[in-house]
């Protein structure tokens, strides 16, 4: 199964609160980890998501390994590392790495330049925290010892902030217009701009996340930043055919025949149980309704989308699996 | 939490485990108490705050209160439906609501314009000359469109500004707060707290210092680091902080008194906070998360609001029973509508399962907690008939 995103190194998967970008990220970074890839799957917002979803302690600010990758086409699977990125942490990294600034840089942390360049100033924030996903993916075997990867799948900040959080140059243009950081996050941009990164937005099949997905894009292609696919996370089973669902919504189902068919099949009828399977029919229905006139939006987005199933026991490491399956299946990976 | 749990005879054995039933939540109790005076919903993203106010506040009009809600991002087609489409930082009647002729009540609605609500604070703090040098400090225009928790800050002052005018003026009884959807939604508790210590912070007094005078030791230290953010930043950078350092300092008693009014008002008889969550693990996580700061922090807790939960299946066929009598009638060759439908009552009697364990283990950590459970509609809502829906259903628990 070949990939719709073959050249893409940076993959962002932003999306609305609530629709489940963590886990469609984590399911990414499985998906993409197979064949032998390794893969590092980065937060940026301290909410400790990932170490949730792979039932594992809270993550440092350090590459651990965390999972091994999808395995697919008889070849071994790959492995998937994460990182929790801190802004405070980054910015003392960064520091040291660039700049030497030995006593000085230890001054700052002293008299709490750290603390406050990290809250004052989101666009200084903003370059730290990308600057460390950018380092990732820039990495080659100039760095030595430092873990090389195919591919880095970003937990992004939701739909409404992420133009903003990429954009990083503009964001910090009114604050900083020349120096070391301006340039810093120029180089960035070039890398964010590239085909080599893809914003990847998680929705839902309603009509607010879906509103805002559209938002989302033209935001992205207003601030020059590639769009990837869109991903409908919490897809409900579809086990009615579109006749029926027709029938459902007016009340039209046979319900002698339905009667019938759950006697042959040895159920207990009742007239309770009759009409709560019709009722059942009638909502699924509507949302089923519902759902497909948002899937048409979806569709005139013109840009690739994916489908993941609603699974009814919920989201374990085994459902991550099966989620990256999907989404391998239908080319995201 | 109190380290020693004064329990006799702590229970084991078969009884030890049997499932907490919550304690309900009577929300129209809650609405039409005229003692009740602001309804604070907090919860993560996602989970339907902005549609669970605007519904309560709905419903609380049309039961005879004068209502302002105050939401922060509502979904396009509401936000027209009540007309607050236009972002302009001013509480607008809403038409359409029932039995205000009978009841007297009536409800206004607003969106949060954080920008203008902060420029707005800087403007009644400082004069005019020195409100200008602020609000064209990049500084500014960077902490005021996106610091995180300026929004929550913004909301609790709004909030205090709309008391004020209510006591005067006696336009509203009931305020409804719909809270930003941040990554820790009670941010709006620390702001205060956060804006102080960031403004004692010891960088900030740094680089006040020259200014003040009486401060050589630390100079010394300054020409160091400033010398360092001028290498990191550019030189331009430190000469703009320092004079927006400068001029927020001087506005910054003001601040500071308004944050801990806000506050004390938060924790007054008067509010109550509702902690609205999905019937995911994740969402009920993190209402546990509020439930426990709330309490920690003394603010008034009515309740949980479990939203969009799946509605309960009907008649007693089990998931397991379902599924096998769909398999039966696939393997017969027919009645493919009805093996449709069992599957689907499967699907539903197992979400409706694993919402009932997640719930079942909130309520044992948190027995003390109010409840209610709020169906999922079929549809999405937005306009006043599907807020009266649910409300409704708000009320009916």
């Amino acid at each position: 199964m070949s990939t719709d995103w073959p050249r893409v190194r940076l993959h962002v998967v932003t999306g609305k609160g609530g629709t489940g970008k963590t886990t469609v990220a984590a399911s990414l970074a499985l998906a993409l980890a197979s064949h032998g890839k390794h893969v590092l799957l980065c937060e940026v917002e301290g909410r400790q998501g990932i170490a949730r979803i792979f039932d594992v302690e809270p993550l440092p600010y350090e590459e651990r390994r965390l999972a091994t990758g999808l395995a697919a086409g008889g070849k071994s699977a790959g492995t998937v590392h994460a990182l929790s990125i801190d802004p405070e942490a980054a910015l003392l990294e960064y520091l040291a790495m660039y700049y030497k600034l030995g006593r000085a840089g230890r001054a700052l942390d002293r008299f709490g330049v750290v603390e406050f360049a990290t809250t004052i100033a989101p666009g200084v924030r903003d370059v730290l925290l990308t600057g460390k996903v950018f380092e990732a993916v820039q990495r080659n075997s100039r760095n030595k010892g430092a873990r090389q990867y195919d591919a880095v799948v970003l937990d992004a900040p939701p739909t409404g902030r992420i133009s903003q959080f990429l954009n990083v140059s503009d964001e910090l243009a009114g604050l900083a217009k020349v120096g070391p950081i301006k340039h810093q996050a120029d180089t960035m941009m070039t890398l964010f701009r590239s085909p080599r990164t893809a914003v990847h937005l998680v929705t839902l099949l309603e009509e607010m996340p879906v509103q805002e997905t559209a938002d989302g894009i033209e935001h992205l292609r207003e601030a020059g930043l590639p769009v990837g696919g869109v991903v409908v996370n919490l897809v409900r089973p579809r086990d009615l055919k579109v006749k029926d669902l027709a029938a459902a919504r007016k009340g039209a189902l046979d319900r002698g025949a339905i009667e019938a068919d759950l006697v042959t099949a040895g159920v207990d009828v009742d007239d309770a149980l009759l009409d709560g399977l019709l009722s059942e029919a009638r909502d699924h229905a509507e949302r089923r309704a519902l759902e497909d006139s948002q899937r048409k939006i979806v569709k005139a987005l013109g840009i690739p989308a994916y489908e993941l199933p609603r699974l009814a026991g919920g989201v374990d490491l085994g459902g991550l699996y099966e989620l990256a399956q999907a989404l391998r299946d239908q080319g995201l990976a | 939490m109190s380290p020693s749990h004064p329990r006799a005879h702590p229970r084991v054995g078969p009884l030890a485990a049997r499932s907490t039933t919550p304690r309900s939540l009577d929300v129209d109790a809650l609405i039409d108490d005229p003692a009740t005076g602001i309804i604070v919903c907090c919860g993560s993203g996602g989970v339907g705050k902005t549609t669970t106010s605007a519904a309560l506040a709905l419903r609380a009009a049309e039961r005879g209160r004068k209502v302002v809600v105050l939401t922060i991002d509502p979904a396009r087609r509401l936000a027209q439906s009540m007309g607050i489409e236009a972002l302009d930082n001013t509480p607008r009647p809403v038409s359409g609501v029932g039995g205000a002729a009978e009841h007297g009540g009536s409800l206004d609605a607003m969106m949060l314009d954080m920008k203008r609500t902060f420029d707005e604070v800087v403007e009644s703090q400082a004069t005019p000359e020195k409100a200008k040098q602020i609000l064209e400090n990049p500084f500014y225009i960077a902490l005021s469109s996106s610091f995180a928790g300026t929004q929550e800050y913004m909301a609790m002052e709004k909030l205090g500004q709309l008391q004020r005018d209510a006591k005067q003026t006696g336009t509203y009884d009931l305020i409804v707060v719909d809270t930003p959807p941040s990554r820790s939604a009670l941010d709006f508790l620390d702001a205060p707290e956060r804006l102080s210590s960031f403004l004692d912070g010891r960088f900030v007094r740094l680089l006040l210092a020259p200014a003040r005078g009486p401060a050589r030791l630390m100079t010394a230290g300054l020409g160091l680091v400033t010398g360092a953010l001028s290498k990191i930043l550019g030189g331009q950078l430190i000469g703009d902080l320092q004079t927006f350092v400068a001029a927020l300092d001087t506005v910054f008693g003001g601040f500071r008194a308004r944050a801990q009014q806000t506050y004390a008002l938060l924790q007054a008889d008067g509010t109550a906070f509702l902690v609205v969550a999905a019937p995911e693990s994740d969402a009920l996580r993190e209402a546990a998360y509020f439930v426990e700061r709330l309490s920690e922090d003394r603010m008034p807790l009515a309740g949980l609001v479990v939203n969009r939960a799946t509605p309960a299946p009907a008649g007693e066929l089990s998931a397991d029973e379902a599924m096998t009598a769909a398999g039966r009638l696939q393997r017969a060759g027919g009645g493919s509508v009805t093996a449709g439908l069992l599957r689907l009552h499967a699907d539903r009697v197992r979400m409706c399962e694993r919402e009932a364990v997640l719930r079942g283990r909130f309520a044992a950590a948190h027995p003390q907690v109010p409840t209610v459970v709020v169906p999922a509609l079929a549809g999405d809502v937005h306009d006043l008939e599907g807020l009266r829906k649910v409300g409704n259903m708000l009320a009916a628990g």
